[in-house]
């Protein structure tokens, strides 16, 4: 089952980029490929003032991914007891079948290897009882790694605050 | 093999405390120190991007002489000897002939510092730099003529501020990582942040307010706010009459400054300005108004930044929570500071060859002003400069019109580069040696003022890589050569930092368990009615100013309004992007890939003038049409339209930077003729008295 869920809190997110950051030289990857992107749409004006989104793109993990259903050799697969989706670099032919059916553009291409690469959510880290590279190191915080189940609160209290001052 | 190193990243001169992770002596991972509350493992982009620069191949991997002529890429690879000979073999005759005063040396100052300042000190030179005229000097002399002692006697608590004013002091991309967090809270707690600038930064992104002032009117601006506090008796009347002494003087000064005045100056309304003063009043004393960092901008900055700190006092911003902090040290917590080795050799006779402290009495002696070098250096006057050492700093692309430094640069017998980048000013150097990065070097142990005053220590991680050496044993072996090694006896950086220590009270053991050493348990406030220590010779916050009045400067300037450009012209502004470091990390792999060259913004309705559209290449010339290029245009509503901009530090030149070689514009290259340009009363160089051309290239 998925079972992780990264949550981007867009009102701490300031856009420094530090995420794709950590990520790249956490897990070595060469100059091209990138497991998440900040991508910035603005600014526009709201309620008067400058506002940037600054979107926060992982692999989300789906619980019925494209990927895995695209990849002809099984290298893309699902880890049973967490659902993480990753790539098995044994089995990956380079065949971009996984890269063509994400409809995230999620999974990257290693020109290095020659082999289809994504993020993980740094499953190595996990192992070792620690959060991904991106969350870790996020400067405002505005990253949070958990249950999908439970980070919905965070929005939640924040609108309740935000009502209850009117 | 594994290890965890306690350090201090070296990425930019924030110099967050940071642990590393090193396995059989290669480093895998780098996070803030996470027993540091305010870094808690956080990371900014450049920090994390510190292990794609070590293990990069596109940095001075062994000392170089150069061949041919300056600038022009010929380099012999040289050892270690041959280079130190080389050098000293030049130095000698120098010193011999003209004194050690004829040996300048730059940095970029910070606290690791002790060690090269007292090398020059030992050949005997006066002539220390740093980077600051083309950063904080107008801050800095802001703060001595108000307070008797530099901007760093304060530091902001901006997590229990109310309102924060920024006057473009970009906090969330030109990033310290506790600073940036901390005003975060500042805004999920529901306080305000007031942003001023000439175009919508990525701080103006997450502002309550932002004023798009017209450039070079910061000044104004702060008259305008001044005059609505006192009119509408605002101010904090218990703290000013405490402690500060003129505010009847300033009171008459401001009297024609009206808000309908400032408000055809800087192009905010005037009710929103005095709406603001009434606004930011009720939330006093917990409010902040910045007085700037990088404040090299208009040759008024000295008092804008000035303005700033008159209304920190008309609030009674200080020492209370919310405000300004005074930054205690060792000694304010009953503890030794650390031993110098400066303090161990006499100081030069010489007086410094640009003046400053002498000739120019309100320039604080201490780091000079690099740009009055330039001149010293063609005019002998009033001695002459024959060899410069830059150490890890870069002037050529730091201070304006690199084509004007040169010829200066090209009278010395002498030029060294000390670095672990390439830097212009090193392609331009005779040697350029390679220090060993932050990761492969200790350094001397710092001394952090705050609440709660400590040390910390840059522990060395890794064996440098190629044939780097840390800079220490640099100049230490420089100073040996030169026949004044008695002062530099210690053999390695666990021995001076035992000299450091003696008699502190703590040893190294102390900070292996966190990579600091707190030097008081609680956070030290003082009782802001008695106890703040101002050092001006009233020993009050002097609105007018003892030391500018004695040097025949008023206190007070009569507002000058800035020029404004014709058609097709544009003022040229500079900034910086989250993920690079000044002109340092343009060739990062992985810096380079986020943000791989700048691009021009420019003003929508300018734009649609001149037929540019989002994305289009465009020419863009010095005011003298000696340098011009083009880049792509970034067409937004978010400018105002008197100004174009670009991030600093890209257009690079050293072809051994493949990645960074000719990516995008220069902003340094089109201040031709702003090299003897500055703040009269601040210092610093006006960075933004630079107008360029901007057409759609063909």
């Amino acid at each position: 089952m998925s079972k992780y869920y990264i949550y981007q809190d867009v009102k701490r997110c300031i856009g420094c980029f530090s995420c794709e950051s950590h990520c790249k030289t956490k897990n070595s990857l060469p100059i091209g490929p990138r497991f998440c992107q900040i991508i910035s749409v603005g600014p526009k004006l709201v309620n008067n003032l400058p506002r940037i989104a600054n979107i926060f793109m992982p692999c989300f993990q789906c619980e019925n991914p494209w990927c895995v259903a695209a990849c002809p050799t099984g290298a893309m697969q699902k880890r049973p007891k967490d659902g993480i989706v990753f790539v098995d670099q044994a089995l990956c032919v380079g065949c971009k079948s996984c890269i063509t059916a994400c409809p995230w553009g999620t999974p990257q291409w290693n020109p290095e290897t020659g082999k289809a690469i994504k993020c993980d959510y740094c499953m190595d880290r996990l192992d070792q009882g620690l959060k991904p590279a991106c969350v870790t190191k996020c400067i405002t915080q505005c990253l949070h790694f958990g249950d999908a189940s439970e980070k919905t609160k965070t929005a939640r209290e924040r609108f309740a605050r935000a009502i209850s001052e009117l | 093999m594994k290890k965890s190193v306690f350090s201090i990243c070296g990425m930019c001169s924030v110099r967050c405390p940071i642990r590393v992770e090193v396995e059989d002596g290669i480093v895998k991972w780098i996070e803030g120190n996470p027993h540091d509350p305010g870094m808690a493992g956080r990371l900014c982009a450049k920090g994390s991007a510190g292990l794609a620069m070590e293990y990069d191949y596109e940095r001075p991997q062994q000392p170089l002489i150069r061949k041919g002529k300056r600038g022009g890429g010929e380099w012999e690879k040289a050892s270690w000897d041959e280079a130190l000979d080389y050098i000293s073999g030049k130095l000698k005759p120098i010193i011999d002939e003209f004194g050690g005063k004829a040996v300048a040396l730059s940095d970029r100052g910070g606290p690791f510092r002790d060690i090269h300042r007292s090398f020059l000190r030992a050949i005997g030179s006066p002539n220390y730099y740093n980077h600051d005229c083309t950063c904080a000097r107008n801050v800095q002399h802001a703060a001595i003529s108000v307070f008797g002692s530099g901007r760093k006697t304060f530091n902001y608590d901006f997590k229990n501020c109310k309102h924060l004013v920024l006057y473009g002091r970009n906090v969330f991309e030109s990033l310290r990582v506790k600073a940036a967090n901390t005003i975060m809270e500042l805004l999920d707690r529901g306080g305000k942040l007031t942003y001023i600038d000439v175009r919508a930064s990525g701080t103006a992104m997450k502002a309550t307010r932002f004023w798009m002032v017209r450039p070079g009117t910061d000044y104004a601006l702060d008259l305008g706010i001044i005059h609505a506090v006192l009119r509408d008796k605002l101010y904090d009347a218990e703290f000013v009459n405490q402690w500060v002494v003129g505010l009847k003087e300033l009171e008459s000064f401001v009297a024609p400054y009206t808000p309908e005045w400032a408000s055809k100056e800087t192009g905010i309304a005037s009710e929103e300005i005095v709406a603001f003063a009434h606004e930011i009043s009720q939330d006093k004393p917990a409010v902040i108004f910045h007085p700037g960092w990088m404040l090299a901008r208009y040759k008024d900055s000295f008092y804008s930044s000035r303005t700033s700190y008159i209304l920190n006092a008309l609030m009674g911003s200080f020492e209370t929570p919310g405000g300004l902090f005074f930054q205690k040290g060792p000694g304010d917590a009953g503890k030794k500071g650390l031993n110098t080795l400066m303090g161990t050799i006499p100081k030069p006779k010489d007086k410094r060859v640009d003046g400053c402290g002498w000739k120019y009495k309100h320039f604080e002696s201490g780091p000079g002003l690099l740009h009055l070098l330039y001149p010293a250096i063609l005019g002998e006057d009033p001695y002459p400069v024959k060899a410069y050492i830059a150490f890890r700093h870069d002037p050529l692309l730091s201070l304006p019109d690199p084509e004007a430094q040169k010829k200066a640069l090209d009278k010395l017998d002498l030029i060294v580069s000390i670095d672990s980048n390439y830097s212009e000013t090193g392609w331009f150097a005779d040697v350029l040696l390679p220090s060993a990065t932050y990761l492969e070097k200790s350094s001397i142990i710092r001394t952090g003022k705050g609440l709660k005053p400590q040390f910390d220590i840059r522990r060395q991680a890794i064996e440098p890589r190629n044939e780097a050496k840390p800079d220490w044993w640099i100049f230490k072996q420089l100073a040996e050569r030169l026949g004044v090694g008695e002062y530099f006896k210690f053999k390695d950086m666990e021995e001076f930092w035992k000299f450091q220590l003696e008699g502190t009270g703590v040893t190294l053991a102390d900070f292996d368990k966190k990579g600091f050493v707190s030097l008081a348990d609680k956070q030290i406030w003082w009782d802001r009615m008695k106890d703040l220590k101002f050092k001006t010779p009233s020993k009050k916050i002097e609105f007018v100013s003892s030391l500018l009045e004695e040097n025949g400067i008023p206190s007070f300037k009569t507002y000058e309004s800035p020029k404004k450009p014709s058609n097709g012209t544009f003022r040229l502004a500079f900034g910086r992007s989250p993920v690079h470091t000044h002109g340092q990390t343009q060739n990062n792999p992985v810096l380079h890939e986020i943000m791989p060259e700048n691009s021009l913004w420019i003003n929508a309705a300018e734009a649609a003038k001149l037929g540019i559209s989002n994305g289009d290449r465009v020419t863009v010339t010095s005011s003298d049409g000696s340098h011009s290029g083009t880049i792509q245009a970034s067409v937004t509503e978010f400018i105002h339209p008197e100004v174009v901009f670009m991030v600093h530090g890209f257009g690079r030149k050293i072809p051994w930077q493949t990645r960074g070689y000719n990516k995008g514009l220069g902003d340094y290259r089109f201040e031709t003729g702003l090299l003897d340009v500055f703040d009269p009363v601040g210092g610093a160089n006006a960075l933004m008295e630079c107008f360029v051309n901007v057409e759609k290239a063909d």
